[in-house]
């Protein structure tokens, strides 16, 4: 178990632009890390930063401690696991699995032994004389894993390494890849533009967005508390609805549509200076509208049925909402409903900036659950 | 589609056109001098008399040895340089890599007769001349070789190289262990190609050697062709006959890796 710490990085390709700033985070030992965001965010060259395979333009980059920006990837103690695999198309799975221990000089004993081992976790053993092209991409991709494993590197950093499973096989990999960071103890630096995978597999979840950190914290912490409107549309399936609306100081309300106004409590007035504002609100915070006030008389353009759950979408001053109600709907598209918009549940972003201003109140809608026996 | 009863023929007439040439001297070659005047094309009696009479009159065996040290020799050192100068053009990145390449490549638009005069100064220079060396070297960095190997080269994954970086594998170690296996069938390409042209090479040998210990089997035909006043062709096709036999043995060998080979690049 090994800390990794990055101070102020930055990484610039041409000298003028940089494609990362000011990267300041530490990642603690046996710590799932995931970092998250759009493609084309940087995500990606951080963590070959990480792994020594770009060089880093600025800052310091620790690893257990020592410096390491001037290390050779092979001394940094790491492994990784790339987004197509890697694999050596002309070695058979066993070689290929111990083709990093081969190099380290380890003793054929000691290598055919550990490939046995990890072979066996990842139930590998019946392919072990198998080329990579007479594989699925599911086994592949544990051969992969597999690699990673058996160098007992005790950081390992992935770099989309299930984008190219099918979605059942993706989700099922998800739990395993988490299980065995869990048993081994491993650091892991894990990227992807996936959120449900950031959500489901990090202890700790760092939104990344045009090179700028957006945000550092647990799954839960970043959908209840989104630092920004970037943070709280991207984390999030369906995203988190945005509207612009304007605040009325006077009148202390907001209003989204010219009839639509939200009463805000004195204690959070003075936090909003701004008359510009974005208001957001999580699809699964809109309520069919019974004994409350009406605020919303919308138009369903889109319904689409889970089974457990139904998610409809309308249309709001040129933007498409969705929201999503438990349990299964009978709506038909161009039906007239009517919603509530609870003040409590709207998130309020500063419109220039995008900071949040206000988050939802979250103890009051999502209750954490705890299972007491 | 083309009509079969269109494509089949055409294909039957070409491949007896070139074939033809080849049948052609390998029945002369069996034939005794009358009957080879009398313009026939397939002989009455066979005789294997032209091919001791070859052997005979120029030291044939010693062309052949010479002519495979040659082209094996020129085979390796042509694989090993271009496939190092590839490498270094796809995995190591520095400034002008590709103008450097760009110039590399354009080489291959001066016609190698042009060069023969320098090179030739520069052997002679070097004392090479009547040496294996002299015959050699000059055809070791091919730029096609090595234009070839690195459109082979790009097709591999550059997460390979990445993959064994972390794996803690020197450069040489990742173009040994790696890149070399993966780009077996352009190797082999190459390998035949640079081959048969060196064993087919006569004006060069022809101008770096004067005596029999490292000429090569090519001249030793035009020997046999000029030794006598009036040319025994059934002599001279005898020795056509043989020195062809280990270029259509390899061609035969290596024909489906060439093709591999050849159409690689165009694919993907």
């Amino acid at each position: 178990m090994k800390k990794v710490e990055l101070v102020q990085i930055s990484k610039s390709y041409n000298h003028h632009t940089n494609v990362l700033e000011n990267i300041n985070v530490s990642i603690e030992p046996g710590e799932f890390f995931v970092l998250v965001g759009p493609s084309g965010c940087g995500k990606s060259t951080l963590l070959r930063m990480i792994a020594g395979l770009e060089d880093i333009s600025q800052g310091k980059l620790f690893i257990g401690g020592h410096h390491a920006n001037l290390l050779r990837p092979s001394q940094r103690g790491i492994s990784f696991v790339f987004q197509n695999y890697a694999l050596y198309p002309h070695l058979t799975v066993a070689e290929n699995i111990v083709f990093g221990l081969q190099a380290q000089k380890v003793p054929k004993n000691e290598r055919n032994k550990r490939c046995i081992e990890v072979a066996d976790m990842l139930g590998l053993i019946p392919f072990l004389k198998r080329k990579p092209r007479e594989l699925s991409g599911g086994q592949r991709q544990r051969v992969a894993l597999a690699r990673s494993i058996v160098s007992q590197a005790p950081i390992c950093l992935m770099d989309e390494p299930l984008s190219n499973l099918d979605a059942k096989l993706r989700s099922h990999m998800r739990s395993e890849i988490k299980q065995i960071q869990r048993r081994l103890g491993l650091t892991m630096i894990y990227v992807t533009h996936d959120q449900v995978e950031a959500m489901t597999m990090g202890d700790r979840i760092m939104v990344l967005n045009e090179g700028k950190i957006q945000q550092i914290g647990d799954p839960l912490q970043i959908y209840n508390h989104p630092a920004n409107a970037f943070v709280a549309q991207f984390i999030g399936s369906p995203p988190m609805n945005l509207i612009p609306a304007t605040f009325n100081k006077q009148k202390q309300t907001i209003q989204i549509e010219y009839h639509h106004e939200i009463l805000v409590p004195l204690h959070d007035v003075r936090n909003i200076s701004n008359e510009d504002i974005i208001v957001g609100i999580r699809p699964e915070d809109i309520h069919l509208a019974r004994n409350e006030p009406i605020h919303f008389q919308i138009e369903v353009v889109n319904v689409e049925v889970l089974g457990t759950e139904t998610i409809i979408s309308f249309k709001i001053k040129d933007q498409q909402w969705s929201m999503k109600w438990n349990g299964q709907w009978r709506i038909a598209i161009g039906d007239r409903i009517p919603i509530s918009l609870d003040y409590q549940v709207l998130s309020i972003f500063d419109s220039k900036t995008g900071t949040a201003l206000k988050n939802a109140k979250a103890d009051t809608h999502y209750k954490i659950n705890e299972v007491n026996l | 589609m083309i009509n079969k009863w269109v494509v089949y023929p055409l294909l039957m007439i070409c491949s007896i056109c070139l074939i033809f040439p080849i049948c052609y001297a390998f029945f002369i070659s069996l034939m005794d001098g009358g009957e080879i005047l009398q313009g026939q094309i397939l002989p009455k009696s066979v005789t294997y008399q032209n091919y001791i009479d070859a052997f005979k009159s120029v030291p044939l065996l010693q062309y052949l040895w010479n002519s495979f040290i040659v082209s094996t020799s020129v085979t390796i050192g042509m694989l090993v340089v271009s496939s190092l100068a590839a490498f270094t053009f796809v995995f190591i990145p520095f400034h002008g890599r590709n103008v450097v390449f760009f110039i590399f490549i354009s080489t291959m638009m001066i016609p190698w007769e042009a060069t023969m005069i320098p090179n030739f100064l520069t052997i002679q220079k070097l004392g090479w001349i009547n040496s294996y060396e002299g015959l050699t070297i000059p055809f070791f960095a091919l730029a096609f070789g090595t234009f070839l190997l690195r459109q082979h080269f790009k097709i591999i994954p550059l997460e390979l190289y990445e993959a064994s970086q972390v794996a803690g594998l020197s450069q040489f170690k990742f173009f040994y262990k790696i890149v070399l296996p993966v780009s077996k069938t352009s190797l082999v390409t190459l390998g035949a190609y640079g081959f048969l042209t060196t064993w087919n090479m006569y004006l060069w040998p022809l101008l770096v050697t004067s005596n029999d210990s490292v000429r090569t089997v090519q001249i030793g035909i035009k020997q046999l062709q000029t030794q006598e006043i009036a040319t025994e062709w059934g002599v001279v096709m005898a020795g056509v006959i043989i020195v062809i036999i280990p270029a259509l043995l390899l061609l035969f060998l290596g024909q489906k890796q060439l093709q591999k080979g050849l159409t690689q690049g165009s694919i993907k």
